[in-house]
Protein backbone atom coordinates (compact mmCIF):
# COMPACT_ATOMS: atom_id res chain seq x y z
CA UNK A 1 0.00 0.00 0.00
CA UNK A 2 2.81 2.31 1.21
CA UNK A 3 4.76 1.76 -2.14
CA UNK A 4 1.65 2.61 -4.27
CA UNK A 5 1.20 5.65 -2.60
CA UNK A 6 4.68 7.00 -2.81
CA UNK A 7 5.06 6.09 -7.02
CA UNK A 8 1.43 7.52 -7.35
CA UNK A 9 2.83 10.47 -5.38
CA UNK A 10 5.71 10.98 -7.39
CA UNK A 11 3.83 10.81 -10.50
CA UNK A 12 2.04 13.41 -9.37
CA UNK A 13 4.78 15.90 -8.80
CA UNK A 14 6.44 14.70 -12.27
CA UNK A 15 3.18 15.91 -13.70
CA UNK A 16 2.97 18.97 -12.08
CA UNK A 17 6.42 19.86 -12.67
CA UNK A 18 5.86 19.40 -16.34
CA UNK A 19 2.52 21.44 -16.22
CA UNK A 20 4.57 24.21 -14.36
CA UNK A 21 7.10 23.94 -17.47
CA UNK A 22 4.31 24.17 -19.60
CA UNK A 23 2.90 27.47 -18.14
CA UNK A 24 6.10 29.24 -18.30
CA UNK A 25 5.75 28.73 -22.26
CA UNK A 26 2.04 29.76 -21.46
CA UNK A 27 3.31 33.28 -20.18
CA UNK A 28 5.55 34.02 -23.28
CA UNK A 29 3.15 32.89 -25.58
CA UNK A 30 0.86 35.95 -24.23
CA UNK A 31 1.09 38.53 -26.78
CA UNK A 32 3.91 41.33 -26.21
CA UNK A 33 6.79 41.06 -24.13
CA UNK A 34 6.27 40.32 -20.62
CA UNK A 35 8.16 43.50 -19.21
CA UNK A 36 5.96 45.20 -21.16
CA UNK A 37 2.99 44.07 -20.21
CA UNK A 38 4.02 43.73 -16.33
CA UNK A 39 4.66 47.62 -16.96
CA UNK A 40 1.87 48.18 -18.60
CA UNK A 41 -0.10 46.26 -15.91
CA UNK A 42 1.74 48.26 -13.32
CA UNK A 43 0.46 51.26 -15.52
CA UNK A 44 3.18 52.48 -16.48
CA UNK A 45 6.02 52.17 -19.38
CA UNK A 46 9.07 54.15 -19.39
CA UNK A 47 12.32 52.33 -20.65
CA UNK A 48 13.74 52.81 -17.45
CA UNK A 49 11.18 50.88 -15.34
CA UNK A 50 10.82 47.87 -17.85
CA UNK A 51 14.62 47.54 -17.45
CA UNK A 52 14.48 47.53 -14.23
CA UNK A 53 11.54 45.12 -14.41
CA UNK A 54 13.28 42.54 -16.81
CA UNK A 55 16.19 42.46 -14.22
CA UNK A 56 13.84 41.60 -11.38
CA UNK A 57 12.51 38.73 -12.73
CA UNK A 58 15.48 37.61 -14.83
CA UNK A 59 14.22 38.38 -17.94
CA UNK A 60 17.40 39.67 -19.42
CA UNK A 61 18.69 35.92 -18.68
CA UNK A 62 19.01 32.93 -21.18
CA UNK A 63 15.74 30.77 -21.06
CA UNK A 64 16.79 28.26 -19.52
CA UNK A 65 18.09 29.95 -16.38
CA UNK A 66 14.40 32.28 -16.46
CA UNK A 67 13.23 28.67 -16.76
CA UNK A 68 14.47 27.62 -13.37
CA UNK A 69 14.05 30.93 -11.99
CA UNK A 70 10.16 29.91 -12.58
CA UNK A 71 9.91 26.54 -11.69
CA UNK A 72 12.17 27.54 -8.31
CA UNK A 73 9.66 30.12 -8.01
CA UNK A 74 6.37 28.37 -7.95
CA UNK A 75 8.04 25.80 -5.97
CA UNK A 76 8.47 27.32 -3.19
CA UNK A 77 4.88 28.91 -3.84
CA UNK A 78 6.11 31.99 -4.94
CA UNK A 79 3.57 32.23 -8.05
CA UNK A 80 4.41 36.12 -9.17
CA UNK A 81 2.78 39.51 -8.95
CA UNK A 82 -0.57 40.57 -10.00
CA UNK A 83 0.08 44.40 -10.69
CA UNK A 84 -3.52 44.75 -10.94
CA UNK A 85 -4.91 43.89 -7.54
CA UNK A 86 -0.81 44.89 -5.76
CA UNK A 87 -0.43 41.63 -3.78
CA UNK A 88 1.42 38.45 -4.53
CA UNK A 89 -0.05 35.97 -6.46
CA UNK A 90 -0.11 33.02 -3.89
CA UNK A 91 -1.69 35.41 -1.56
CA UNK A 92 -4.70 36.28 -3.95
CA UNK A 93 -5.55 32.17 -4.10
CA UNK A 94 -4.64 31.46 -1.00
CA UNK A 95 -7.49 34.16 0.47
CA UNK A 96 -9.91 32.50 -2.28
CA UNK A 97 -8.76 28.63 -2.06
CA UNK A 98 -11.47 27.52 1.19
CA UNK A 99 -14.61 29.30 -0.81
CA UNK A 100 -13.84 26.71 -3.57
CA UNK A 101 -12.69 23.80 -1.49
CA UNK A 102 -16.21 24.44 0.47
CA UNK A 103 -18.03 24.84 -2.84
CA UNK A 104 -16.42 21.81 -4.94
CA UNK A 105 -16.61 19.62 -2.49
CA UNK A 106 -20.15 20.44 -1.20
CA UNK A 107 -21.16 19.69 -4.85
CA UNK A 108 -19.20 16.43 -5.56
CA UNK A 109 -20.81 15.02 -2.33
CA UNK A 110 -24.44 16.06 -3.55
CA UNK A 111 -24.02 14.82 -6.84
CA UNK A 112 -22.28 11.52 -5.91
CA UNK A 113 -25.10 10.75 -2.91
CA UNK A 114 -27.95 11.58 -5.48
CA UNK A 115 -26.31 10.41 -8.65
CA UNK A 116 -25.73 6.59 -7.09
CA UNK A 117 -29.20 6.84 -4.96
CA UNK A 118 -30.89 7.61 -8.48
CA UNK A 119 -28.87 4.95 -10.52
CA UNK A 120 -29.49 1.97 -8.07
CA UNK A 121 -33.06 3.31 -8.14
CA UNK A 122 -32.83 3.20 -11.86
CA UNK A 123 -31.53 0.38 -12.40
CA UNK A 124 -33.77 -1.62 -9.62
CA UNK A 125 -36.85 -0.65 -11.46
CA UNK A 126 -35.37 -1.06 -14.89
CA UNK A 127 -37.65 -1.04 -18.10
CA UNK A 128 -40.69 0.48 -15.63
CA UNK A 129 -41.94 4.45 -15.33
CA UNK A 130 -39.58 5.35 -12.45
CA UNK A 131 -36.45 4.48 -14.73
CA UNK A 132 -37.41 5.79 -17.54
CA UNK A 133 -38.36 9.51 -15.81
CA UNK A 134 -35.10 9.09 -13.88
CA UNK A 135 -32.96 8.35 -17.44
CA UNK A 136 -34.87 11.48 -19.31
CA UNK A 137 -34.13 13.63 -16.15
CA UNK A 138 -30.54 12.51 -16.46
CA UNK A 139 -30.38 13.26 -20.29
CA UNK A 140 -31.50 16.58 -19.95
CA UNK A 141 -29.45 18.28 -16.80
CA UNK A 142 -26.51 16.42 -18.73
CA UNK A 143 -27.16 18.47 -21.61
CA UNK A 144 -27.46 21.84 -19.65
CA UNK A 145 -24.58 24.25 -20.02
CA UNK A 146 -23.64 25.71 -15.95
CA UNK A 147 -24.07 28.46 -16.62
CA UNK A 148 -27.32 28.52 -17.77
CA UNK A 149 -28.50 26.47 -15.10
CA UNK A 150 -27.43 28.78 -12.09
CA UNK A 151 -28.88 31.59 -14.32
CA UNK A 152 -32.64 29.63 -14.18
CA UNK A 153 -31.77 28.79 -10.97
CA UNK A 154 -31.57 32.82 -9.84
CA UNK A 155 -34.46 33.52 -11.91
CA UNK A 156 -36.52 30.44 -10.17
CA UNK A 157 -35.60 30.75 -6.89
CA UNK A 158 -34.47 34.20 -6.36
CA UNK A 159 -36.08 36.69 -8.92
CA UNK A 160 -40.04 34.33 -8.68
CA UNK A 161 -39.78 32.87 -5.65
CA UNK A 162 -37.52 34.84 -3.47
CA UNK A 163 -36.23 31.94 -1.44
CA UNK A 164 -32.39 31.73 -1.67
CA UNK A 165 -30.04 34.56 -1.90
CA UNK A 166 -28.91 35.01 -5.77
CA UNK A 167 -25.29 35.89 -5.29
CA UNK A 168 -22.38 36.24 -2.46
CA UNK A 169 -20.72 34.18 -0.27
CA UNK A 170 -22.82 36.06 3.16
CA UNK A 171 -25.25 38.74 3.46
CA UNK A 172 -23.23 41.86 3.35
CA UNK A 173 -22.68 43.83 6.71
CA UNK A 174 -25.15 41.34 8.50
CA UNK A 175 -21.55 40.45 10.74
CA UNK A 176 -23.46 37.37 12.12
CA UNK A 177 -21.70 35.37 14.01
CA UNK A 178 -21.51 31.30 15.10
CA UNK A 179 -24.34 29.18 14.33
CA UNK A 180 -26.23 32.40 12.82
CA UNK A 181 -23.05 32.86 10.20
CA UNK A 182 -23.21 29.02 9.40
CA UNK A 183 -27.11 29.30 8.06
CA UNK A 184 -26.38 32.00 6.16
CA UNK A 185 -23.39 30.88 4.30
CA UNK A 186 -25.48 27.94 3.70
CA UNK A 187 -28.27 29.39 2.66
CA UNK A 188 -25.82 31.14 -0.10
CA UNK A 189 -24.03 27.82 -0.63
CA UNK A 190 -27.09 25.79 -1.83
CA UNK A 191 -28.01 26.99 -5.08
CA UNK A 192 -24.10 27.20 -6.15
CA UNK A 193 -23.51 24.00 -4.76
CA UNK A 194 -26.72 22.47 -6.86
CA UNK A 195 -25.79 23.98 -10.00
CA UNK A 196 -22.16 22.28 -10.13
CA UNK A 197 -23.55 18.87 -8.62
CA UNK A 198 -26.52 18.79 -11.25
CA UNK A 199 -24.39 17.62 -14.38
CA UNK A 200 -22.30 15.32 -12.13
CA UNK A 201 -25.33 14.26 -10.62
CA UNK A 202 -26.80 13.19 -13.88
CA UNK A 203 -23.21 11.41 -14.63
CA UNK A 204 -23.19 9.45 -11.87
CA UNK A 205 -26.60 8.11 -12.01
CA UNK A 206 -26.28 7.23 -15.89
CA UNK A 207 -23.11 5.49 -15.01
CA UNK A 208 -24.36 3.65 -11.58
CA UNK A 209 -27.61 2.66 -13.97
CA UNK A 210 -26.17 1.18 -16.56
CA UNK A 211 -23.08 -0.45 -14.38
CA UNK A 212 -25.37 -1.89 -11.94
CA UNK A 213 -27.19 -3.87 -14.80
CA UNK A 214 -24.06 -5.22 -16.33
CA UNK A 215 -23.09 -6.26 -13.45
CA UNK A 216 -26.20 -7.96 -12.30
CA UNK A 217 -25.74 -10.42 -15.49
CA UNK A 218 -22.58 -11.42 -14.17
CA UNK A 219 -21.78 -15.22 -13.28
CA UNK A 220 -20.79 -14.26 -9.80
CA UNK A 221 -24.38 -13.10 -9.00
CA UNK A 222 -25.87 -15.80 -10.27
CA UNK A 223 -23.89 -17.98 -7.53
CA UNK A 224 -24.96 -15.76 -4.52
CA UNK A 225 -28.40 -16.26 -5.59
CA UNK A 226 -27.90 -19.71 -5.73
CA UNK A 227 -26.17 -19.64 -2.36
CA UNK A 228 -29.67 -18.35 -1.10
CA UNK A 229 -28.23 -14.91 -0.24
CA UNK A 230 -31.04 -12.34 -0.01
CA UNK A 231 -32.05 -10.30 -2.65
CA UNK A 232 -31.12 -6.74 -0.10
CA UNK A 233 -27.57 -8.56 0.39
CA UNK A 234 -26.82 -9.27 -3.12
CA UNK A 235 -27.99 -5.94 -3.94
CA UNK A 236 -25.37 -4.07 -1.80
CA UNK A 237 -22.61 -6.60 -0.70
CA UNK A 238 -22.21 -7.75 -4.49
CA UNK A 239 -24.35 -5.54 -6.85
CA UNK A 240 -23.69 -2.16 -5.84
CA UNK A 241 -19.98 -2.70 -4.56
CA UNK A 242 -18.58 -3.60 -7.81
CA UNK A 243 -20.97 -1.03 -9.96
CA UNK A 244 -19.61 1.37 -8.07
CA UNK A 245 -15.68 0.83 -9.64
CA UNK A 246 -16.75 2.40 -12.83
CA UNK A 247 -18.14 5.64 -10.98
CA UNK A 248 -15.11 6.05 -8.33
CA UNK A 249 -13.46 6.00 -11.93
CA UNK A 250 -15.45 8.50 -13.55
CA UNK A 251 -15.39 10.81 -10.32
CA UNK A 252 -11.15 10.98 -10.43
CA UNK A 253 -11.61 11.45 -14.39
CA UNK A 254 -14.26 14.30 -13.87
CA UNK A 255 -12.53 16.07 -11.13
CA UNK A 256 -10.71 18.59 -13.63
CA UNK A 257 -14.14 19.12 -15.28
CA UNK A 258 -15.73 20.32 -11.46
CA UNK A 259 -12.87 22.66 -11.76
CA UNK A 260 -14.01 24.00 -14.85
CA UNK A 261 -17.87 23.92 -13.70
CA UNK A 262 -16.46 26.13 -10.37
CA UNK A 263 -14.94 28.88 -12.32
CA UNK A 264 -18.52 28.98 -14.17
CA UNK A 265 -20.36 28.72 -10.99
CA UNK A 266 -18.17 30.93 -8.98
CA UNK A 267 -18.44 33.36 -11.53
CA UNK A 268 -22.53 33.46 -12.06
CA UNK A 269 -23.22 33.78 -7.90
CA UNK A 270 -20.26 35.80 -7.00
CA UNK A 271 -18.87 33.03 -5.06
CA UNK A 272 -15.31 34.24 -3.86
CA UNK A 273 -13.19 31.60 -4.59
CA UNK A 274 -10.66 30.95 -7.20
CA UNK A 275 -13.12 30.75 -10.05
CA UNK A 276 -14.02 33.98 -9.63
CA UNK A 277 -10.40 35.03 -9.47
CA UNK A 278 -10.01 33.74 -12.46
CA UNK A 279 -12.58 35.28 -14.24
CA UNK A 280 -11.35 38.47 -12.60
CA UNK A 281 -7.84 37.57 -13.63
CA UNK A 282 -9.60 37.30 -17.08
CA UNK A 283 -11.33 40.65 -17.52
CA UNK A 284 -8.20 42.26 -16.61
CA UNK A 285 -5.87 40.26 -18.85
CA UNK A 286 -3.77 39.56 -15.67
CA UNK A 287 -1.84 36.76 -16.94
CA UNK A 288 0.38 36.03 -14.32
CA UNK A 289 -2.37 35.83 -11.79
CA UNK A 290 -4.57 33.83 -13.97
CA UNK A 291 -1.80 31.13 -14.78
CA UNK A 292 -1.27 31.33 -11.31
CA UNK A 293 -4.92 30.08 -10.94
CA UNK A 294 -4.34 27.84 -13.44
CA UNK A 295 -1.27 25.49 -11.97
CA UNK A 296 -3.23 25.51 -8.32
CA UNK A 297 -5.96 23.89 -10.32
CA UNK A 298 -4.27 21.30 -11.89
CA UNK A 299 -2.86 20.96 -8.50
CA UNK A 300 -5.46 20.59 -6.91
CA UNK A 301 -6.93 17.89 -9.86
CA UNK A 302 -4.02 16.12 -9.16
CA UNK A 303 -4.69 15.77 -5.54
CA UNK A 304 -8.09 14.75 -5.96
CA UNK A 305 -6.89 11.71 -8.56
CA UNK A 306 -4.67 10.50 -5.79
CA UNK A 307 -7.57 10.12 -3.31
CA UNK A 308 -10.05 8.80 -6.03
CA UNK A 309 -7.29 6.12 -6.52
CA UNK A 310 -6.71 5.36 -3.17
CA UNK A 311 -10.69 5.32 -2.68
CA UNK A 312 -10.63 2.89 -5.95
CA UNK A 313 -8.32 0.25 -4.32
CA UNK A 314 -9.94 0.33 -0.86
CA UNK A 315 -13.41 -0.04 -2.48
CA UNK A 316 -12.07 -2.84 -5.34
CA UNK A 317 -13.07 -6.23 -3.71
CA UNK A 318 -10.68 -7.86 -6.17
CA UNK A 319 -7.72 -5.79 -5.16
CA UNK A 320 -6.44 -6.95 -1.26
CA UNK A 321 -3.67 -4.76 0.93
CA UNK A 322 -1.45 -7.38 2.15
CA UNK A 323 -1.53 -5.85 5.57
CA UNK B 1 -29.31 3.16 -35.80
CA UNK B 2 -32.42 4.51 -37.28
CA UNK B 3 -34.02 1.38 -34.74
CA UNK B 4 -33.39 2.68 -31.01
CA UNK B 5 -36.05 5.82 -30.91
CA UNK B 6 -33.63 8.21 -29.15
CA UNK B 7 -31.55 8.01 -32.14
CA UNK B 8 -34.21 8.95 -34.59
CA UNK B 9 -34.80 11.85 -32.32
CA UNK B 10 -31.51 12.67 -32.25
CA UNK B 11 -31.18 12.99 -35.58
CA UNK B 12 -34.33 14.81 -36.54
CA UNK B 13 -33.23 17.74 -33.76
CA UNK B 14 -29.56 17.40 -35.36
CA UNK B 15 -30.92 18.17 -39.08
CA UNK B 16 -33.42 20.76 -37.72
CA UNK B 17 -30.07 22.67 -36.24
CA UNK B 18 -27.92 22.36 -39.26
CA UNK B 19 -30.98 23.36 -41.25
CA UNK B 20 -31.15 26.77 -39.08
CA UNK B 21 -27.66 27.03 -39.45
CA UNK B 22 -27.28 26.72 -43.45
CA UNK B 23 -30.88 27.98 -44.45
CA UNK B 24 -31.86 30.86 -41.38
CA UNK B 25 -29.52 33.66 -41.79
CA UNK B 26 -31.03 33.24 -45.73
CA UNK B 27 -34.48 33.52 -44.87
CA UNK B 28 -33.94 35.99 -42.01
CA UNK B 29 -31.57 38.88 -42.91
CA UNK B 30 -31.90 40.68 -39.91
CA UNK B 31 -28.43 41.66 -38.85
CA UNK B 32 -27.98 39.88 -34.98
CA UNK B 33 -26.44 43.22 -34.19
CA UNK B 34 -28.50 45.73 -35.49
CA UNK B 35 -31.02 47.78 -33.70
CA UNK B 36 -34.26 46.70 -34.36
CA UNK B 37 -36.74 47.32 -31.74
CA UNK B 38 -36.79 49.14 -28.33
CA UNK B 39 -34.88 47.98 -25.82
CA UNK B 40 -36.29 44.81 -23.78
CA UNK B 41 -39.13 44.52 -25.50
CA UNK B 42 -40.68 40.89 -24.22
CA UNK B 43 -41.23 38.37 -26.21
CA UNK B 44 -44.59 37.47 -28.02
CA UNK B 45 -45.65 41.08 -28.59
CA UNK B 46 -44.22 42.01 -31.83
CA UNK B 47 -44.58 39.36 -34.79
CA UNK B 48 -41.49 41.04 -36.37
CA UNK B 49 -39.00 40.33 -33.49
CA UNK B 50 -41.09 37.10 -31.59
CA UNK B 51 -38.24 36.35 -28.93
CA UNK B 52 -38.15 40.21 -27.80
CA UNK B 53 -35.33 41.94 -28.33
CA UNK B 54 -32.15 42.55 -25.76
CA UNK B 55 -30.67 45.37 -24.16
CA UNK B 56 -29.79 47.28 -26.43
CA UNK B 57 -33.08 46.70 -29.23
CA UNK B 58 -31.15 43.83 -30.58
CA UNK B 59 -33.52 40.97 -32.35
CA UNK B 60 -32.94 37.75 -29.86
CA UNK B 61 -34.80 35.40 -32.62
CA UNK B 62 -31.83 36.66 -34.94
CA UNK B 63 -29.16 35.71 -32.82
CA UNK B 64 -30.27 32.59 -31.66
CA UNK B 65 -30.67 31.65 -35.96
CA UNK B 66 -27.19 33.46 -36.84
CA UNK B 67 -25.73 31.67 -33.41
CA UNK B 68 -27.07 28.18 -34.79
CA UNK B 69 -23.85 28.69 -37.15
CA UNK B 70 -20.92 29.06 -34.84
CA UNK B 71 -22.05 26.57 -31.98
CA UNK B 72 -22.62 23.81 -34.53
CA UNK B 73 -19.45 25.01 -36.74
CA UNK B 74 -17.19 25.62 -33.81
CA UNK B 75 -18.30 22.16 -32.53
CA UNK B 76 -18.16 20.23 -36.10
CA UNK B 77 -14.37 21.79 -36.74
CA UNK B 78 -13.00 21.33 -33.01
CA UNK B 79 -13.98 17.80 -33.34
CA UNK B 80 -12.44 17.35 -36.55
CA UNK B 81 -9.28 18.59 -35.64
CA UNK B 82 -9.16 16.73 -31.94
CA UNK B 83 -9.83 13.57 -34.54
CA UNK B 84 -6.80 14.68 -37.13
CA UNK B 85 -4.64 14.67 -33.76
CA UNK B 86 -5.76 12.14 -31.66
CA UNK B 87 -5.99 9.55 -34.59
CA UNK B 88 -2.65 9.38 -35.59
CA UNK B 89 -1.30 9.23 -32.10
CA UNK B 90 -3.10 6.44 -30.72
CA UNK B 91 -2.71 4.46 -33.65
CA UNK B 92 0.95 4.79 -33.49
CA UNK B 93 0.69 4.03 -29.75
CA UNK B 94 -1.34 0.70 -30.49
CA UNK B 95 0.74 -0.07 -33.76
CA UNK B 96 4.32 0.34 -32.26
CA UNK B 97 3.99 -0.62 -28.44
CA UNK B 98 6.87 -0.35 -26.71
CA UNK B 99 8.47 2.68 -25.55
CA UNK B 100 6.51 4.63 -28.61
CA UNK B 101 3.33 3.60 -26.70
CA UNK B 102 4.65 4.81 -23.49
CA UNK B 103 5.90 7.86 -24.55
CA UNK B 104 2.70 8.63 -26.25
CA UNK B 105 0.53 7.36 -23.44
CA UNK B 106 2.58 9.77 -21.12
CA UNK B 107 1.86 12.54 -22.94
CA UNK B 108 -1.60 11.68 -23.45
CA UNK B 109 -2.27 11.13 -19.98
CA UNK B 110 -0.47 14.50 -19.03
CA UNK B 111 -3.11 16.33 -21.53
CA UNK B 112 -5.69 14.49 -19.55
CA UNK B 113 -4.34 15.06 -15.92
CA UNK B 114 -4.98 19.27 -17.19
CA UNK B 115 -7.65 20.43 -15.84
CA UNK B 116 -9.47 21.01 -19.41
CA UNK B 117 -11.82 24.43 -19.33
CA UNK B 118 -9.18 25.78 -17.25
CA UNK B 119 -6.70 25.12 -19.98
CA UNK B 120 -9.11 26.29 -22.93
CA UNK B 121 -9.99 29.39 -20.95
CA UNK B 122 -6.13 29.78 -20.69
CA UNK B 123 -5.66 29.25 -24.38
CA UNK B 124 -8.14 31.61 -25.63
CA UNK B 125 -7.13 34.26 -23.32
CA UNK B 126 -3.50 33.98 -24.68
CA UNK B 127 -4.28 33.46 -27.87
CA UNK B 128 -6.65 36.55 -27.70
CA UNK B 129 -10.55 35.64 -28.57
CA UNK B 130 -11.35 34.61 -32.12
CA UNK B 131 -13.01 31.69 -34.10
CA UNK B 132 -9.39 30.31 -34.72
CA UNK B 133 -8.00 30.20 -31.06
CA UNK B 134 -11.68 29.01 -30.21
CA UNK B 135 -10.90 25.91 -32.37
CA UNK B 136 -7.52 25.34 -31.46
CA UNK B 137 -7.87 25.14 -27.60
CA UNK B 138 -11.11 23.01 -27.62
CA UNK B 139 -9.61 20.72 -30.00
CA UNK B 140 -6.39 20.87 -27.61
CA UNK B 141 -8.33 19.60 -24.25
CA UNK B 142 -10.57 17.11 -25.95
CA UNK B 143 -8.09 14.87 -28.56
CA UNK B 144 -6.50 13.09 -25.49
CA UNK B 145 -9.95 10.62 -24.88
CA UNK B 146 -9.54 10.03 -29.08
CA UNK B 147 -5.87 8.58 -28.51
CA UNK B 148 -7.26 6.37 -25.93
CA UNK B 149 -9.86 4.67 -28.01
CA UNK B 150 -7.93 4.14 -30.88
CA UNK B 151 -5.38 2.95 -29.14
CA UNK B 152 -6.88 0.43 -27.57
CA UNK B 153 -8.75 -0.50 -30.65
CA UNK B 154 -5.23 -1.04 -33.27
CA UNK B 155 -3.96 -2.89 -29.82
CA UNK B 156 -6.80 -5.50 -30.36
CA UNK B 157 -6.69 -5.49 -33.88
CA UNK B 158 -2.98 -5.60 -34.41
CA UNK B 159 -2.94 -9.07 -34.01
CA UNK B 160 -5.65 -10.04 -36.36
CA UNK B 161 -4.62 -12.73 -38.67
CA UNK B 162 -5.58 -10.70 -41.97
CA UNK B 163 -3.16 -7.71 -39.97
CA UNK B 164 -0.43 -10.50 -39.76
CA UNK B 165 -1.42 -11.36 -43.57
CA UNK B 166 -0.69 -7.75 -44.70
CA UNK B 167 2.46 -7.63 -42.56
CA UNK B 168 3.66 -10.78 -44.08
CA UNK B 169 2.99 -9.53 -47.73
CA UNK B 170 5.39 -7.05 -46.99
CA UNK B 171 3.40 -3.85 -46.65
CA UNK B 172 4.47 -0.29 -45.12
CA UNK B 173 3.23 0.26 -41.36
CA UNK B 174 1.86 3.18 -42.73
CA UNK B 175 -0.35 1.41 -45.74
CA UNK B 176 -1.60 -1.56 -42.54
CA UNK B 177 -2.68 1.05 -40.34
CA UNK B 178 -4.48 3.43 -43.10
CA UNK B 179 -6.19 0.57 -45.20
CA UNK B 180 -6.47 -2.23 -43.03
CA UNK B 181 -6.63 -1.19 -38.97
CA UNK B 182 -7.98 2.32 -38.47
CA UNK B 183 -11.59 1.34 -40.77
CA UNK B 184 -12.11 -1.42 -38.23
CA UNK B 185 -11.82 0.67 -35.74
CA UNK B 186 -14.10 3.63 -37.20
CA UNK B 187 -17.51 2.67 -35.86
CA UNK B 188 -16.22 3.62 -31.76
CA UNK B 189 -14.44 6.32 -32.83
CA UNK B 190 -17.38 7.77 -34.50
CA UNK B 191 -19.50 7.36 -31.65
CA UNK B 192 -17.50 9.08 -29.46
CA UNK B 193 -16.84 11.89 -31.80
CA UNK B 194 -20.57 12.90 -31.93
CA UNK B 195 -20.30 13.16 -28.18
CA UNK B 196 -17.21 15.38 -28.62
CA UNK B 197 -19.58 17.40 -30.89
CA UNK B 198 -21.80 17.84 -28.03
CA UNK B 199 -19.28 18.77 -25.53
CA UNK B 200 -17.60 20.91 -27.80
CA UNK B 201 -20.29 23.03 -28.08
CA UNK B 202 -21.03 23.25 -24.12
CA UNK B 203 -16.84 24.30 -24.24
CA UNK B 204 -17.87 26.90 -26.93
CA UNK B 205 -20.70 28.21 -25.23
CA UNK B 206 -19.39 28.75 -21.68
CA UNK B 207 -16.40 30.79 -22.88
CA UNK B 208 -18.18 32.67 -24.90
CA UNK B 209 -20.46 33.15 -21.80
CA UNK B 210 -16.97 34.56 -19.95
CA UNK B 211 -16.75 36.51 -22.88
CA UNK B 212 -14.07 34.25 -24.56
CA UNK B 213 -16.47 34.82 -27.70
CA UNK B 214 -15.04 35.61 -31.29
CA UNK B 215 -16.29 39.15 -30.63
CA UNK B 216 -17.29 39.43 -34.57
CA UNK B 217 -19.88 36.24 -34.33
CA UNK B 218 -23.29 35.96 -32.43
CA UNK B 219 -22.77 32.61 -30.30
CA UNK B 220 -25.92 31.70 -28.23
CA UNK B 221 -23.30 31.51 -24.75
CA UNK B 222 -22.00 35.23 -25.29
CA UNK B 223 -26.27 36.00 -25.38
CA UNK B 224 -26.68 34.23 -22.14
CA UNK B 225 -23.76 36.24 -20.89
CA UNK B 226 -24.93 39.17 -22.08
CA UNK B 227 -28.11 38.86 -20.57
CA UNK B 228 -27.27 37.78 -17.08
CA UNK B 229 -26.88 41.43 -16.09
CA UNK B 230 -30.48 42.03 -16.79
CA UNK B 231 -32.24 38.92 -15.64
CA UNK B 232 -34.46 40.39 -13.54
CA UNK B 233 -36.13 42.37 -15.82
CA UNK B 234 -35.45 40.80 -19.08
CA UNK B 235 -35.51 36.55 -18.96
CA UNK B 236 -36.18 35.86 -21.98
CA UNK B 237 -32.46 37.26 -23.22
CA UNK B 238 -31.11 34.23 -21.22
CA UNK B 239 -33.74 31.54 -21.48
CA UNK B 240 -34.19 31.19 -25.26
CA UNK B 241 -30.32 30.84 -25.93
CA UNK B 242 -29.50 28.57 -23.18
CA UNK B 243 -32.90 26.31 -24.64
CA UNK B 244 -31.16 26.15 -28.13
CA UNK B 245 -27.96 24.84 -26.40
CA UNK B 246 -29.86 22.60 -24.49
CA UNK B 247 -31.31 20.90 -27.26
CA UNK B 248 -28.50 21.22 -29.73
CA UNK B 249 -26.50 18.87 -27.02
CA UNK B 250 -29.20 16.60 -25.79
CA UNK B 251 -29.77 15.98 -29.77
CA UNK B 252 -26.56 15.07 -30.46
CA UNK B 253 -25.96 12.89 -27.38
CA UNK B 254 -29.63 10.90 -28.30
CA UNK B 255 -26.89 10.38 -31.43
CA UNK B 256 -24.21 9.32 -29.64
CA UNK B 257 -26.42 6.36 -27.73
CA UNK B 258 -28.27 5.56 -30.65
CA UNK B 259 -24.79 4.99 -32.94
CA UNK B 260 -23.34 3.27 -29.71
CA UNK B 261 -26.44 0.76 -29.60
CA UNK B 262 -26.21 0.28 -33.63
CA UNK B 263 -22.63 0.21 -33.67
CA UNK B 264 -21.38 -1.50 -31.05
CA UNK B 265 -23.28 -2.99 -28.43
CA UNK B 266 -20.40 -4.12 -25.62
CA UNK B 267 -18.93 -0.74 -25.99
CA UNK B 268 -21.92 1.50 -23.55
CA UNK B 269 -19.04 3.51 -21.46
CA UNK B 270 -16.05 4.14 -23.47
CA UNK B 271 -15.17 7.57 -23.63
CA UNK B 272 -17.18 9.04 -20.68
Amino acid sequence: MLSFVAQRVLKGVIVLLAIIVLNFFLIRLAPGDPAVVMAGEAGASDPIFVKQLREKFGLDKPMPEQLFIYVKGVVTLDLGFSFRQQAPVAKLIGERLPATLLLTLTAFTISLVLGILFGTFAARFAGIFLDTAITVFALIFYAMPIFWVALMGILLFSVTMDWLPSFGYETVGANLTGLAHAIDVAKHLIMPAMTLGLFFMATYTRMTRASMLEVKRLDFIKTARAKGLSDAVIQRRHVLRNALLPVVTLAGVHSGTLIGGAVITETVFAWPGIGRLMYDALLQRDYNLLLGVFVICSAMVLIFNLITDLVYRLVDPRIEFAS
Amino acid sequence: MLKSPSGVIGLVILLLAISVAVFGPMLFPNSPWRMVQRPFLPPFTLQAVPLGTDALGRDVFAGMIFGARVSLLVGLVSTLVALIVGVPIGAMAGYFGGKVDDALMRFTEFFQTIPSFALAIVLVAILQPSIYSIVASIAVVSWPPVARLVRGEVLSLRTREYVQAAVVTGQSNTWIILREILPNALSPVIVLASLMVATAILLESSLSFLGLGDPNLISWGYMVGAGRTVIRQAWWITVFPGVAILISVLGLNLIGEGLNDALNPRLSREGR
